[in-house]
């Protein structure tokens, strides 16, 4: 675990229990049953472990969607709150990549007016001048063709939504990226296109990543450091070569058994593909 | 709009676009006339409750009355014309059962919405009252309030709404409780848009299928709702016309003079009757569960 240099992200003995009566949350279930990470500013940690073992509640709680029944989430030091009661700069500073690309978006509204609304809740980070322009621009990046800006999430192959759902993420310029399963729903040769496109948004924005996934290969790819979860707890932590090819934990010793081989090739810092993709 | 987009290019969608028989347009023409009715008979035909003649008073169908004209459909016990005592009333039925649902509407999505999506405290206040009252009666409920005060259209559609609402209420917080776990609203949170905009924006209008179609129910029930009051004579005042009122009118001639009471008793049951088939036919279509399909 980093010490002495400054950490992004902080998360001290999260606690979180679903279910239960009353303030204390008695009799509920324990799904995080405290846990400590750090995320250094442009470093990428992967959170990974089977279903249940707590690794979404985790995300949930870093991004305010959750409120932990104990434990601190700080962001540079400064605490972080519940979703909507962050101040500005902070509620732009984390953005979350969700599971589902489709139901990431409104169905009812198109890209363009996803995008829109990012921009109106946050003025300061709405382009100045033609918006169309800086639009087509932020579709670009993530490549996407201009065409796509007046369709809905319906009319998007699971590889657009997801990409959609990044640009929406990244128009705010966050410094901390939480991805939550991000390539999970998608097919393989696209899971393969998205994880490059992380992977050079994240050299381009100087964005830390906190990337949430089952799939060790995934996170292989992406990840710098490594944490395993299970049962709400991190059971192993350190560099993801580390952790990967000499797992000191027997948890961690299975997941690699039950997973495929690792031998991908990381992601170089390649462009993106083009815009049919997805 | 872009429900027709989807249904060319998704194989997936495809099947709802099957060609449905004629027979189901039906309860939505049958609404319709009596919608036109509502708008134009009262223009066309012209009707005075206070005015009675009372040497045309008990007519059969048909019959020539003393001013000339044809009572098509009789007259009641004071002379009146029933035709247009039925056009009048089906203008009075639509009126007050298009304001009280639309007043159960707004205060019931509302309430629902803010329950379903905010949770906490303000749903476990607000779903132990929509408990509470929906154990009461509602005719009950409509009865006392109509009866404790003066006579008057808005007082009809207070108290036929004081209840009606509450249907309402609960639908929408089940579809509220359900859209707020959709990743699109998760996102918007963490993007920090503020909550109003959040259900206005994300969840509000996915709560329309359902509630236009609960809406079509409740305005069948509200009309009926609204005859029984006027029968009872506690509804709306004398001079406004209604059916409630003029079925009550022919109560006493039932035996010799049936058309006073059938006619606008048919009347009521034919709208009501049509109006739960198109409710059932919405319901089918946009009920709950599907309200999140693209479109």
């Amino acid at each position: 675990m980093s010490t002495g240099e400054r950490d992004l992200l902080d998360v001290r003995e999260l606690y979180v229990t679903y279910g239960g009566r009353g303030g204390g949350r008695r009799g509920g279930h324990a799904a995080v049953a405290g846990v400590s990470l750090s995320v250094a500013p442009e470093e990428t940690l992967g959170l990974v472990g089977e279903s249940g073992s707590g690794k979404t509640t985790v995300a949930r709680c870093v991004a305010g969607l959750l409120r932990p029944r104990a434990g601190t989430v700080t962001f540079e030091g400064r605490p972080l709150g519940r979703a909507g009661h962050r101040p500005p700069e902070l509620q732009r500073a984390v953005q979350m990549v969700f599971q589902d690309p489709r139901s990431s978006l409104n169905p009812r509204m198109t890209v363009a007016s996803v995008i829109a609304e990012v921009w109106r809740t946050h003025p300061v980070t709405a382009p100045e001048g033609d918006r169309t322009e800086a639009l087509h621009r932020l579709l670009a990046a993530m490549g996407l063709d201009p065409d796509v800006a007046s369709r809905r999430a319906g009319d998007l192959s699971g590889g657009q939504c997801q990409r959609v759902s990044i640009a929406r993420a990244l128009a705010v310029r966050p410094r901390l990226l939480v991805c939550d399963e991000a390539v999970s729903a998608l097919d393989v040769s696209v899971q393969a296109q998205i994880l490059r496109l992380l992977a050079e948004l994240r050299g381009r924005h100087r964005l830390a990543m906190l990337f949430i996934s089952h799939d060790l290969g995934v996170v292989h790819q992406i990840a710098d450091r490594v944490a395993v979860m299970r049962r709400g707890v991190i059971v192993e932590e350190g560099r993801t070569v580390e952790v990967l090819t000499a797992p000191r934990h027997p948890y961690t010793r299975a997941l690699l058994d039950a997973a495929l081989d690792l031998d991908d090739p990381v992601p170089g810092d390649g462009t993106a593909d083009g815009g049919a993709a997805g | 709009m872009a429900g027709l987009t989807v249904a060319v290019q998704g194989p997936r969608t495809a099947p709802r676009r099957v060609r449905r028989p004629l027979l189901s347009l039906v309860p939505a023409l049958v609404v319709g006339c009596y919608l036109l009715v509502a708008a134009v008979g009262p223009v066309l035909i012209h009707y005075d409750p206070v005015h009675t003649s009372l040497e045309d008073r008990l007519l059969a169908p048909g019959s020539r009355v003393s001013g000339g004209g044809t009572a098509w459909l009789g007259t009641d016990g004071l002379g009146r014309d029933l035709l247009a005592q039925i056009v009048y009333g089906a203008r009075t039925a639509v009126l007050i059962g298009v304001s009280t649902v639309a007043l159960s509407c707004l205060v019931g999505v509302l309430l629902g919405a803010v329950a379903g999506y905010f949770r906490g405290v303000a749903d476990a206040v607000l779903a132990r009252i929509f408990d509470v009252l929906l154990a009461f009666p509602a005719i009950l409920l409509a009865i006392v309030i109509a009866g404790a005060f003066r006579r008057s259209v808005l007082l009809v559609v207070v108290a036929l709404a004081a209840t009606g609402w509450i249907t309402f209420a609960r639908v929408t917080r089940g579809i509220a409780l359900s859209l707020r776990e959709r990743p699109w609203v998760d996102a918007a949170r963490v993007l920090g848009v503020p909550g109003r905009t959040v259900l206005a924006r994300h969840v509000l209008p996915f709560t329309a299928g359902p509630v236009v179609a609960l809406a079509t129910l409740e305005f069948a029930l509200v009309v009926l709702a609204e005859a029984g009051l006027s029968f009872l004579g506690i509804g709306l005042p004398a001079s406004t016309v209604s059916w409630g009122q003029t079925i009550a009118n022919g109560k006493e001639y039932l035996e010799t003079q049936w058309w006073i009471s059938t006619l606008p008793g048919i009347a009521l049951s034919l709208l009501i009757v049509n109006v739960g088939i198109l409710g059932d036919q919405l319901t089918a279509r946009y009920g709950r569960g599907r309200s999140d399909r693209t479109g």
